[in-house]
């Protein structure tokens, strides 16, 4: 066959299959916005619900979707990045450490329901936290824990080695090393998985489901001991757990918890592209 | 001068094993202060791993292995805090490898690890380093600007300036001409001239001329085993050893 041909055939494959991943998320953000749009408006951001949910907004959901992901991103980052840094830098190479390494990445497929019931298991009932705010994100946090280890190794591995040499050779120690000579190029990477940590956390229904959520409530958490109403698990109740929801609060709901992800990650973004700024090689 | 005569590094009966292979065998020499030692022999004989032991590089590599001793100034470079003992003994190597910073945070990067934080004094060792390594003239107007923007020769001796600034005693060069052209060979050659006024110069080359126009002495070693030692000019008008003669006029290797 003619290679010009061969190739063009080749390409419209790739293109096609692109387009199949693509065109999906498309039409769902497109089916979101269009129908829930209609409900965004400030009162819909910043009031509570009245009227058994059916009116209102939807403040203390989005505000407790905030406290959670700020939380598991509190406990999560550091530890992940703590953790990833031992097992780059300083972890020699044994048994041990091998499965350790297969036991995070095996972490990451978990399915989220187990993290609850863990969560459940460990803060709500044997730590005595209860349904609360700091159960849901040390559950969270947990939950995302691999996917923020695994993306800042992938980015210690491949900051390269001759910085760590060069840095060695001229005297300095090797925590020096590690803060001056190879943190900063990881961070656009470790920045990443945070990104991706934000996402889950922010969508997860199940692993909030026994921790902390709450149906409904009056009002505002007024501590971390205290159960909060999330975005997910608000959209899941008003979706099939109260009737006679209006369509637009629903797909308001969702195109919320969207945005706020989407904003969250943008943020994220911004940071990592200032970072890469200053990457110099 | 005082002490001329005592050694600056003595290297005792060294091997150096990786896994099972010898690198290096039972090795014997005394390196004295303000020579160019040059070491030379075709690659794989042991060179550059003589030197990453003389500052403790190679115990990075889990699969090193050593026996034997090495004397720094008298002392057992094992007994010495290995990051004073770097700060000592410094190493150029065969690619210039700037820091992702600017030239100036090149060369500052040194000695803001070992505590200097004084902006004057930084700016002062920066202006002293690169000064001597000649690259001053050529930079001074641009010292902010990423450090990979420079070319191969000039990164070369950003990275020698990158070394002065820590106030080493002894430089070694591992094959630092090698990926460079015949004028940057020169300017580095000259370089080194001047350096061994003040500095304890080791200089591994793959290049037998290059060895014969800067070493004060010159070893040859071969297959990880020291074949001869003499002063330069000897070495290459009468070698003793028939594969010392074959390995200079080109005859293998």
């Amino acid at each position: 066959m003619n290679v010009q041909v061969e190739q063009k055939i080749a390409f419209s494959i790739l293109f096609l299959c692109t387009l199949l991943v693509v065109v999906p998320v498309l039409i769902i953000l497109v089916i979101i916005f269009v129908k829930g749009a209609g409900a965004l408006n400030l009162g819909f951001l910043f009031e509570m619900p009245t009227n058994g949910m059916t009116e209102g907004g939807i403040f203390p959901a989005i505000l407790g979707t905030l406290y959670l992901v700020l939380g598991a991103l509190f406990f999560a980052v550091p530890l992940g990045v703590l953790s990833a840094i031992y097992l780059v830098e300083y972890s020699q190479e044994t048994v041990l450490s091998r499965i350790v390494k297969l036991a995070i990445v095996n972490l990451a497929g978990v399915p989220s329901v187990v993290y609850g019931l863990f969560g459940l298991g460990i803060f709500v009932l044997f730590l005595g936290f209860g349904a609360s705010i700091l159960s849901g994100s040390l559950t969270l946090g947990i939950m995302i824990l691999p996917v923020i280890i695994t993306s800042s190794r992938e980015a210690l591995e491949s900051v390269p080695q001759s910085f760590r040499i060069v840095s060695l050779s001229l005297g300095a120690s090797k925590w020096q090393t590690i803060r001056h000579s190879v943190l900063p190029h990881a961070l656009p990477g470790i920045l990443t998985g945070t990104i991706l940590g934000i996402g889950r956390a922010a969508g997860e229904t199940a692993p909030i489901l026994f921790t902390v959520a709450a149906f409904y409530l009056p009002k505002l958490p007024q501590s971390m001991f205290d159960q909060t109403m999330a975005l997910p698990y608000h959209l899941y109740v008003i979706s099939t757990q109260v009737p006679g929801i209006p369509e637009t609060i629903r797909y308001g709901t969702a195109l919320v918890l969207l945005l706020l992800v989407l904003i969250m990650n943008l943020a994220a973004i911004i940071l990592r592209y200032q970072f890469r700024r200053r990457k110099k090689w | 001068m005082v002490g001329a005569k005592a050694p600056k590094f003595s290297i005792q009966d060294f091997t150096i094993h990786f896994g099972n292979v010898a690198a290096l065998k039972n090795l014997t020499l005394d390196i004295f202060c303000n020579e160019i030692f040059t070491i030379i022999g075709p690659a794989n004989s042991g060179k550059s791993s003589l030197l990453q032991s003389l500052n403790r590089l190679n115990d990075l590599n889990a699969a090193y292995r050593k026996s034997g001793k090495i004397l720094l100034d008298g002392t057992n470079i094992d007994e010495l805090e290995v990051e004073s003992l770097r700060k000592r003994v410094s190493i150029v190597f065969a690619l210039p490898f700037p820091l992702p910073l600017s030239i100036f945070d090149n060369i500052a990067y040194g000695p803001r690890m070992h505590g200097i934080k004084n902006k004057a004094k930084l700016a002062g060792i920066v202006e002293n380093s690169l000064r001597e390594s000649y690259l001053w003239d050529e930079v001074k107007d641009r010292l902010h600007i990423p450090a990979m923007n420079l070319s191969g020769g000039q990164q070369q001796r950003l990275c020698i300036a990158r070394i002065l600034a820590v106030e080493p005693e002894v430089i070694m060069f591992d094959e630092p001409t090698s990926g460079l052209d015949p004028i940057s060979t020169a300017r580095v050659e000259e370089t080194l001239r001047v350096l061994k006024e003040r500095y304890t110069i080791i200089l591994v080359t793959n290049n037998v001329a290059q060895a014969a126009r800067v070493g004060d002495r010159t070893a040859f070693v071969l297959m990880g085993e020291l074949v001869e030692l003499n002063e330069t000019k000897r070495l290459f008008t009468t070698a003793v050893d028939k594969r010392t003669d074959d390995y200079i006029t080109g005859k293998f290797g």
